[in-house]
């Protein structure tokens, strides 16, 4: 097929246009409206009879009936090569830095640029030499992007195995230039470039196998590390109403995992909040690389002003860039936020092809769509033994704070851990805002199971009391019951609460939480001995203010050890028995 | 093209088709009737069949009344010709001065590029401590207020307004009370800010429309101001009528409904427009303050759910006071790290500890007996109400901050409230 078969405009609604077609048509193909000297992106997304029903990836005022529509011949592609790392793309992967240059303040409709830089030469290494067989995904050679040795692949869409005729020699090539020849069994040659392109909708499955999620992501969120896990290729939400601080916790995750790539797909949310990120993460010094954390983040930016179209492919866009990373060996996460507004973009296309709505009007495929992206996480090995991993992290903005709705249902069937953020904590400013009571993880922590099966077991405990008090009060409530809710209260205050303003606080590394949980643990384990209930609630606001300034002191550091001194202290005179 | 067509084959609502060729989507026309003429927009296109909803609304629209397609989309005039002018929802001068068709800007235009917007970071100071200190407003915000009906919501804007440190004032209102109009007028006349204001007037009575019209044209008009250097503030009241209107119109072009009637596309709808919020970088700055009536009092009825989704927090205004529950402004933090190292340290252990003085006045309602801890909390509860709440009180934010270490002293000792030593011992007040 080429890309001169056209169609004409018979309607209409919204951002969908219905089209009259004469030739074969393929569903999600990309096609282009032709509006005087504009050229809007469009994707088949139904085909009825002659008639073919595109979601259009730009605002339609001014198309009119008749104009012309030009098909593609593909389907909705990414291009993949060096270059992405530190990029600012739209959802269709235009880089919005260089169309802010053309464009100036405004998003242009119909301006699409390509996404890496064909004019900036890499420094290649090769890796084959003629004569080696090769699969999609093999290594051909390598250029240096900022930190990360970039292999140039095999391009995952060949099928069967290749020889390799000519490996181009070290030197300065760009994007374009072909860099290696590969001959199939027919004796076809297949020129390699450092770019290659993949339609987005499908996974990328040049690798050995799939492997299940073990090693934990320290994330250096206490709350999560300790006691709710995400592994490394697992998958975990984050549900919660407006307000709960799901969009501060998605940066500070973004900014401390420990992880080699972030890819961050801001998808239908506030413009502002992907500025902070891509104004300061320029400026932010990675702890682990000395340098920008830019230099590892990729971000796709589609924000709730931009066409909602665009917002659907988001996604997509964004796995697809974690998946191509992943097969160099390295670890990549992805965090979308958030997958509400991904949902709603499939409803408002479900309502404009008038199909039959399901719940709150989603569609009924919503379940599979939202499974089939999660699923795109994982641990593979490689065909030459390196593990690389895609974990995938997703905010869901439920109707109402309402975990009932579908989004998030359909969400939670699929996830591996689940943190859910409740309108309460954050009312009372106890951030992170994740309910211990409700959340869950199906995966290992780096905290001995036992020990962390009693701080469960503490804050249902102190809940129990709580809800118990509220009934009976306190003078109802026997001291060793209240000393019960005290302790919930406190490991909540000065281990769970983290700090996102204080400059030590807002990280904890994986051998302080180590250090520091064990710590709290056999404190709350000891028996205290109070005269009264007003004694035992002073002496934990006295530890919880000690412990404040603890979490503010940098690891090892003479105050740390200062501070646990003065802790010690104020416990031994409490702990019966020493 | 001025040709006329005159067969209109559908009157559904406000919405009319008539067939016609050669029409663009959105785009604007012209429907002369026996009642005079009125202003429609295309609003799908199927075949030769046009669908115009028209601004004045449908009543005494006749089959065979002419139709004429000006070519072009819904346009404002803008520029300082506009300042202390007065409008409809369709632009038509509301004062008796003249029409004005100058430096015209297309309604609705494309959004912004984030890369030329900056993070915001400068405070818009109100004078009122509930803002502030605990939810500072900030350049380029946009924030509804969450009320009910009967809530001083549009004295709250009207008050803002006239305190705020901006250049121009941009007043939207959608679905008003023909008396809220006149006391929005009066206010902004009195404290002498008519002068760099424009109102785009819907009122109740006023074809439904029109009120669609009404964000779509204060924000590109304030848009225009915006790229010129100004920093604007455009205020919209009450945007519950605007997503009510919004809901007629799907339903009469037979749209599936999602949530209580109300589009699929609400969100992306209110996106639009809250979205137009921006500080540009090198030139001025849109703040959007919008009141968003809550039927029922109910946070997640789908208007103030949606818009919660997008705006940077929300005031919420419960009977007469802004609740520091359920008030959030999520831009506060660019801001009040440089206003006195002890702000964000008031805010956040003044709230704590207001929060268990709610516990505290739950436990006495149901009759428990009162620690020497809860009499602390609620004596300091009072206090707070009193002194901090109210919107009677009307000072800076440095006067704020030294009446919240006031009021913590009176009923604390240091280390009740939780606070670092470091700032203790910098703040806490030495009387006895």
């Amino acid at each position: 097929m080429t890309a001169t078969e056209k169609g004409r405009i018979t309607r209409i609604s919204g951002n969908m246009v219905t089209v009259r077609f004469a030739t074969p048509v393929m569903q999600n193909e990309v096609a282009y409206i032709l509006h005087g000297t504009e050229r809007l992106k469009a994707e088949i997304i139904r085909v009825r009879g002659n008639l073919a029903e595109l979601q259009v990836y730009e605002a339609t005022g001014g198309l009119s009936i008749g104009e012309e529509v030009e098909f593609s011949g593909e389907l909705l592609s990414v291009e993949l090569g060096p270059g992405m790392l530190g990029q600012i793309f739209d959802g269709l992967q235009n880089p919005l830095p260089e169309l802010a240059r053309q464009c100036g303040f405004f998003l242009k409709r119909g301006v699409y640029l390509r996404a890496l830089d064909g004019h900036r030469a890499w420094d290649f290494t090769p890796l084959a030499k003629p004569g080696d067989r090769v699969r999609a995904g093999d290594r051909i050679g390598s250029v240096v992007e900022g930190i990360f040795t970039h292999f140039c692949m095999v391009p995952f869409a060949l099928q069967g195995t290749f020889e390799v005729v000519s490996v181009a020699s070290p030197g300065q090539y760009t994007i374009r230039d072909t860099v290696a020849r590969l001959k199939d069994p027919d004796g076809r040659i297949v020129p390699v470039t450092l770019s290659q392109h993949w339609p987005v909708k499908i996974p990328i499955r040049a690798y050995a196998e799939k492997l299940k999620p073990g090693e934990p992501l320290v994330t250096k969120m206490r709350l999560i590390d300790s006691l709710f896990p995400v592994a490394r290729g697992g998958t975990y939400c984050i549900p919660g109403p407006f307000g709960s601080g799901k969009t501060v916790l998605q940066q500070l995750i973004s900014r401390h995992a420990e992880v080699d790539v972030v890819v961050i797909a801001a998808c239908g949310e506030r413009a502002g909040e992907v500025v902070e990120t891509l104004k300061t993460f320029p400026v932010i010094t990675d702890p682990r690389t000395g340098l920008p954390l830019s230099d590892r983040t990729v971000i796709i930016c589609n924000t709730s002003s931009m066409p909602v179209a665009a917002r659907e492919s988001s996604v997509y866009t964004a796995v697809t860039i974690a998946e191509y990373y992943r097969q160099m060996g390295l670890h990549v996460l992805l965090l979308a936020d958030s997958t509400s507004r991904w949902a709603q973009a499939m409803r408002e296309m479900s309502g404009r092809l008038e199909e039959i709505p399901g719940e709150e009007a989603f569609p009924a495929y919503l379940e599979s769509h939202i499974a089939s992206f999660y699923e795109r996480a994982g641990v593979v090995r490689l065909h030459d033994g390196t593990l690389g991993s895609v974990t995938i992290g997703g905010a869901v903005s439920p109707a109402g704070g309402n975990f009932d709705e579908p989004v998030t249902q359909a969400t939670l069937k699929v996830v591996g851990a689940f943190h859910g953020l409740s309108r309460s904590r954050s009312d009372a400013r106890r951030y992170p805002a994740i309910d211990p009571l409700i959340s869950w993880s199906k995966y290992r922590s780096f905290i001995d199971a036992g020990e962390k099966e009693r701080a469960h077991a503490i804050l249902r405990r102190g809940n129990d009391v709580a809800q118990m008090m509220k009934v009976v009060g306190e003078e109802g409530t026997s001291l060793s019951d209240y000393t019960d809710y005290l302790k919930a209260e406190f490991l909540d205050f000065v281990y769970l609460q983290q700090n996102a303003y204080d400059p030590v606080d807002e990280a904890t590394t994986r051998e302080r939480q180590e250090y520091v949980f064990s710590f709290i643990s056999r404190l709350l384990a000891s028996e205290f001995t109070f005269g009264d209930k007003d004694t035992a609630l002073h002496f934990f606001q006295q530890l919880r203010q000690l412990f404040r300034g603890w979490n503010s002191a940098p690891w090892q550091s003479p105050e740390f050890a200062g501070a646990e001194q003065e802790i010690q202290a104020l416990v031994q005179g409490r702990v019966t028995g020493g | 093209m001025q040709k006329f067509y005159s067969h209109i084959s559908q009157i559904v609502g406000d919405v009319i088709t008539v067939e016609a060729e050669h029409v663009g989507n959105g785009e604007l026309a012209q429907v002369t009737t026996r009642r005079g003429t009125s202003l429609a927009q295309v609003i799908r296109l199927d075949g030769n069949r046009v669908f115009l909803q028209v601004f004045a609304g449908s009543r005494g629209i006749s089959t065979g009344d002419t139709v004429r397609f000006l070519g072009h989309p819904m346009q404002i005039a803008t520029g300082e010709n506009l300042l202390g002018r007065i409008f409809n929802g369709s632009g038509r001068p509301l004062d008796h001065g003249p029409d004005l068709t100058d430096n015209l800007a297309e309604i609705g235009g494309p959004p912004v590029n984030p890369v030329k917007r900056i993070i915001p970071n400068k405070m818009i100071r109100t004078g009122i401590p509930m803002i502030d200190v605990f939810n500072s407003l900030v350049e380029s915000q946009k924030l509804p207020v969450f009320s009910i009906a009967g809530e001083p919501y549009n004295e709250l804007l009207a008050r803002i307004a006239t305190q705020a440190e901006v250049d121009i004032i941009i007043l939207g209102g959608m679905g008003l009370k023909y008396d809220d109009y006149l006391f929005f007028r009066d206010t902004l006349e009195e404290h002498g800010a008519l002068s760099r204001s424009i109102v785009f007037m819907h009122t109740a009575a006023d074809p439904i429309v029109e009120c669609l019209l009404v964000p779509d044209i204060s924000l590109a008009v304030a848009e225009h101001f915006a790229l010129s250097g100004k920093r604007v503030l455009v205020l919209l009241t009450d945007m519950s009528n605007f997503c009510d209107a919004l809901k007629v119109i799907a339903i009469t072009m037979e749209q599936i409904p999602s949530n209580r009637g109300y589009p699929g596309d609400l969100y992306s709808q209110l996106a639009a427009r809250y979205e137009k919020a921006v500080d540009f970088e090198g030139a001025g700055s849109i703040t959007v303050l919008a009141a968003t009536t809550m039927p029922g009092d109910d946070v997640t009825h789908p208007i103030p759910d949606n818009t919660g989704y997008i705006t940077e927090g929300q005031f919420y205004l419960k009977n007469g006071v802004i609740e520091p529950f359920g008030s959030l402004s999520r831009l506060k933090q660019q801001v009040n790290a440089h206003t006195r190292d002890d702000h964000r340290t008031i805010m956040d252990t003044m709230i704590q500890l207001f929060a268990e003085y709610r516990e505290t006045r739950e436990k006495q309602a149901m009759g428990f007996q009162m620690s020497a801890w809860d009499r602390k909390l609620l004596k300091y509860g009072a206090l707070f109400e009193e002194r901090m709440m109210s919107l009677a009180v009307n000072i800076p934010l440095e006067a704020a901050l030294d009446l919240g270490w006031e009021i913590l002293h009176d009923c604390f000792t240091p280390e009740e409230t939780g606070i670092r030593r470091a700032i203790i011992e910098k703040y806490w007040p030495e009387k006895t």
